[in-house]
């Protein structure tokens, strides 16, 4: 009932809102309600620790093939669903009382359903509705980049991130069909993900079978994480987005394919992974190690070279994405632990940097940071947050992002120094090129704020602080960052039940 | 209550709307599409209660068969053509200015009888298993369509859309009585029962039976408008009153659909010529899948725009097409519940479409996109329902047009898995994702596009639409997306 209540609230605010409910007020009672029963769930799993499913709640709607509208959190759900609620909250605050033109409706409309489509799909227990919800985000997003957008090309943005996501929805929804068709019983076709997941330990499908279709899986999912090459949809859409649309697209949204992979491609596909596609051919281990290296690397280095904050930003979600692979890619408890933890963090800490981005954006004439300068002066506060934004988000210890990262990193080499099954394979060697992409986030992060803050007065520019309710919102998002940077158990004792790995 | 005797309540109704405009008083003629309405309402009803359905299949004189599938087109038609009769009444200011009537409501008598008329021959239709009945039922169909096409007599389109449309759809019905010709020479029967046992023996000339299925194929391709039978799809549509191309795109497809799923099932069923059926299907499945998704993408009139998508549509139903005579085989709904779903979804889903471009037609006088601008602003509704109604054509998930791809989709993949022709899925996922962007059009020139930027006809007015409108507009919407979460109840009906 209360996991009901949080993917339900978003909803019925919004048909509210459709019908003429006072659109801010009632986004933000949703959100604000859905604040609280996230915190409550996530506390709830955390006391109950034991990796089960809870908050179930289950309606049949077909027999044949088995289809429920079901839902429950574990400890990795109730983490991204903790991260939603805190984003959404945050996202609805941030978003303007009043809204220029037309459809101040339609503008928290758009941010609830976005919420919910999320929230839905990480607490689906069926991988139907897991499916369905996600894509409850499309059209929203779609119309709030046109109407609500910046930046000129904001018409061809809208068209591009739709077109992309819909055609990696699709190939993605190819590989799920293949999958629980491969998994189900003769005459007992059934999309409950627990029972599939079960179906798959049995072992019936051949293991170069498994290798294609999370090929098709990791192409899907990778397109909605943006993993590279199917990323270049991401930057210029955050960049071009409305505020509270690129909060929860790149903090929330994003990271649903990597749940995905967690939920559904590695539990349901056990020897997929490390087989080769063909015989003596790459393995789907060998794809992912290269693809995010052109995450970490590739698009770090297309971070550096960007000219405008809100670009940049975008380029650098898109590069974070390539550690949060790195971690599931370890494959053991400590790296997929990592990997959440990872996706929480940066879901935050994105969101945060976003939301001073578009205060920013409202103030200045520009946001090309070689034309800005020496903001620090006129803007102390503005600065200060910004500051702990960006050292949060390139991985100062003490933010929840170092401790993550550090996990990952650390995974990585598990097994690989010591032991019987000693050696460096392909992993480490990824992880150790990773690295430097440390040092590349430093790059582009502290560039930005030295451009931005610090040296000349770029012009005669005079802009106003960043609001009391904008200094809020940035505060609690810092808090959560340094809270969870310096206790790292709350968020990896939250999750540590639930890793049941494949091997 | 014999099933048949809902075709004879039909046809009187049909002919008592003709009576109606012939006799009755200035007055009560402009109550005729209300009671075609409501004559087909209360048909509905008793369809539902009086007559579905029976535990087993009816079987009256050898030529007339009653059983869920059936029960459930009679039902598509029945549905179909009531709100075609709404959208009518909407439309029939526009009508009555390209037939210069000389007052409300008259003179247009027929165009709400022969949709009549032509659901009847859909209803028969659904319950013929034998080629001759299929053939005329489909013929009653046919003839019906030449009239409503090019009924606005003043209006060039309409005319050259009747003509383009009775021109082919004469060749298409030469094609198709040929190869029924031809599948009675290699079977010596018409029974399709009967053709399933003789092609599943053996004991024929196999270039014979697949040169007859190629000579249907093409007969019934034309009418449910698969490439390269497609060139009067767009003009037709285009040209034909905007409640007349509604009936047609679903109406004319659904038949088309059932006869085709009739009749492809002997020949997919045996095994000696599976294999070179299978491949034809697939080679129309893909040129229809690319052709439509393709030529919707640069159209700007919302009917030609709706028209490829049709074309793009029956591409999609094709993909289930070769698992009808599997049987079991397929994990989720098999081939012909997975047609008979998406058929009822696109029912839905385009009718609400066709009735928002009905209203938005009467009021503005617009059929282009430019028509659509602002719409969002001038009727929250309307623009709200034909939101609804693209997101589902799109296939966006929680709406019945999602559930009805998925199962297709899902027969697709686990026929590709099977026989390894990874191209259709391939085609049908660039041609899904093609369809974001034209339908999106649609939904980007009612939000985002200012309407009356260049003395647009309609301006910022507030659109007018009738109380029977409203509530089939508000139907539409919440069957559109209560079926896109619980599609159990159709699935039921189905069997």
């Amino acid at each position: 009932m209360t996991l009901l209540l949080i993917i339900f609230l978003p909803i019925i605010a919004a048909a509210a809102i459709g019908l003429g409910a006072p659109a801010r007020l009632a986004a933000l009672l949703a959100s604000g309600a859905n604040l609280f029963l996230g915190l409550v769930v996530a506390l709830v799993v955390a006391l109950k620790g034991d990796g089960e499913m809870h908050f179930e709640s289950a309606r049949q709607l077909l027999d044949s093939p088995e289809l429920t509208l079901g839902f429950g959190v574990d400890g990795i759900s109730a983490t991204l669903v903790l991260l939603t609620v805190i984003v959404t909250f945050c996202a609805v605050l941030v978003s303007p009382a009043r809204v220029a033109g037309r459809g101040e409706g339609l503008y928290y409309i758009s941010s609830l359903l976005i919420a919910a489509g999320a929230l839905g799909a990480f607490c689906a227990t069926d991988l139907f509705f897991f499916y369905a919800f996600h894509e409850l985000a499309l059209i929203p997003t779609f119309l709030m980049i046109g109407l609500h957008g910046h930046g000129r090309d904001r018409v061809a943005t809208a068209w591009k991130i739709t077109i992309y996501l819909g055609a990696g929805s699709l190939v993605l929804l190819a590989g799920l069909i293949a999958l629980y068709a491969s998994l189900s019983p003769a005459g007992g076709a059934t999309f409950d993900i627990a029972k599939l997941t079960e179906l798959a330990a049995g072992g019936e499908v051949e293991p170069g079978v498994q290798a294609w279709i999370f090929l098709v899986l990791l192409i899907g999912f990778g397109t909605l994480v943006s993993l590279f090459p199917f990323h270049s949809w991401a930057a210029p859409a955050y960049a071009a987005a409305p505020t509270p649309v690129a909060m929860l697209h790149a903090g929330v949204l994003k990271k649903f394919g990597l749940y995905g992979m967690m939920r559904v491609a590695f539990p349901m596909l056990p020897e997929g992974f490390r087989e080769p596609l063909w015989a003596g051919g790459w393995t789907p281990e060998d794809i992912l190690l290269v693809l995010l290296l052109g995450n970490i690397l590739y698009v770090g280095l297309v971070t550096i070279s960007q000219r405008y904050l809100d670009r940049m930003l975008g380029a650098s979600s898109v590069m974070h994405m390539g550690y949060a692979f790195l971690g599931i890619a370890c494959l053991n408890a400590a790296g997929w632990g990592g990997a959440v933890f990872m996706m929480f963090a940066h879901g935050i800490s994105i969101a945060l940097l976003f939301a001073l981005c578009g205060a920013l954006r409202g103030r200045l004439d520009t946001l090309e940071m070689s034309r800005l300068g020496g903001l620090g002066a006129r803007v102390p506060v503005t600065a200060t947050l910004f500051a702990f934004a960006a050292f949060a988000s390139l991985g100062l210890p003490g933010f929840a992002n170092f401790a993550s990262e550090i996990t990952i990193f650390f995974a990585a080499f598990e097994g690989a120094l010591g032991g019987d099954a000693a050696g460096l394979g392909g992993l480490q060697v990824a992880t150790v090129l990773a690295l430097w992409g440390v040092v590349i986030s430093a790059v582009y992060m502290l560039r930005a704020y030295r451009n931005i803050f610090q040296g000349e007065l770029g012009g005669d520019r005079r802009p106003d602080e960043v609001s009391p309710l904008e200094r809020g919102v940035a505060v609690l998002m810092i808090a959560v960052l340094l809270l969870t940077g310096f206790f790292p158990n709350l968020i990896l004792n939250l999750v540590g039940p639930a890793l049941g790995l494949p091997h | 209550m014999p099933a048949y005797l809902l075709e004879i309540f039909v046809v009187l109704l049909g002919l008592a709307m003709l009576g109606m405009e012939a006799f009755a008083g200035r007055g009560s003629r402009a109550t005729i599409g209300l009671v075609g309405v409501a004559g087909l309402g209360l048909t509905f009803a008793l369809l539902l209660f009086a007559v579905c359905c029976p535990e087993e299949g009816l079987s009256y004189w050898g030529i007339y068969h009653f059983d869920r599938p059936a029960a459930f087109y009679k039902g598509i038609a029945l549905l179909s053509t009531m709100l075609v009769l709404v959208m009518a009444r909407e439309f029939a200011p526009v009508l009555k200015r390209y037939t210069s009537q000389a007052e409300a409501h008259a003179g247009l008598g027929e165009f709400y009888s022969l949709p009549v008329f032509v659901c009847a021959g859909l209803m028969w239709m659904a319950s013929a298993k034998d080629l001759i009945t299929i053939f005329v039922s489909l013929e009653v169909v046919t003839m019906g369509f030449y009239v409503l096409v090019a009924y606005m007599r003043r209006n060039v389109g309409s005319l050259e859309a009747g003509v383009k449309y009775l021109i082919l759809g004469a060749l298409s019905t030469g094609f198709l009585v040929y190869g029924i010709a031809w599948v009675y020479g290699v079977t010596g029967e018409f029974e399709l029962a009967a053709i399933g046992e003789v092609l599943a023996g053996g004991a024929y000339s196999e270039r014979a039976a697949l040169f007859a299925f190629a000579l249907v194929a093409v007969g019934l391709g034309f009418k449910i408008a698969a490439v390269p039978f497609q060139i009067w799809v767009p003009d037709v549509y285009q040209g034909a009153p905007m409640p007349v191309t509604a009936f047609l795109s679903v109406g004319s497809k659904a038949a088309g659909f059932i006869v085709l799923l009739r009749v492809a099932e002997p020949f997919l069923g045996a095994p000696a010529i599976n294999g070179p059926v299978v491949l034809l299907l697939a080679v129309l499945t893909c040129a229809t899948l690319i052709y439509g998704n393709l030529g919707a993408i640069p159209q700007t009139n919302v009917k030609r725009l709706l028209a490829y998508s049709s074309i793009a549509h029956a591409g999609f139903l094709l993909m289930a097409l070769p698992s009808v005579a599997g049987g079991g085989e397929i994990a989720g709904p098999g081939g012909g519940q997975a047609i008979s779903f998406y058929l009822a979804g696109y029912l839905l889903m385009t009718l609400l479409c066709f009735t928002v471009l009905t209203v938005v037609r009467a009021g503005t006088g617009a059929e282009d996109l430019g028509g659509l601008a602002g719409l969002a602003k001038r009727s929250p509704l309307l623009a709200f329902a034909m939101l609804v109604g693209v997101a589902s054509l799109a296939g966006v998930p929680l709406t019945v047009g999602f559930f009805g791809k998925f199962f297709l989709f899902n027969i697709a993949v686990q026929e590709a898995m099977r026989s390894g022709l990874w191209i259709v899925v391939s085609v049908a996922v660039l041609g899904a994702a093609a369809g974001f962007y034209y339908y999106f059009k649609i939904i980007r020139a009612m939000y985002w596009d200012d309407a009356g930027a260049d003395g647009d006809p309609g301006g910022d007015a507030a659109l007018q639409l009738g109380g029977l409108t409203r509530v089939a507009v508000v139907l539409l919407v919440l069957a559109v997306l209560f079926f896109g979460i619980y599609p159990a109840p159709i699935l039921g009906l189905l069997g």
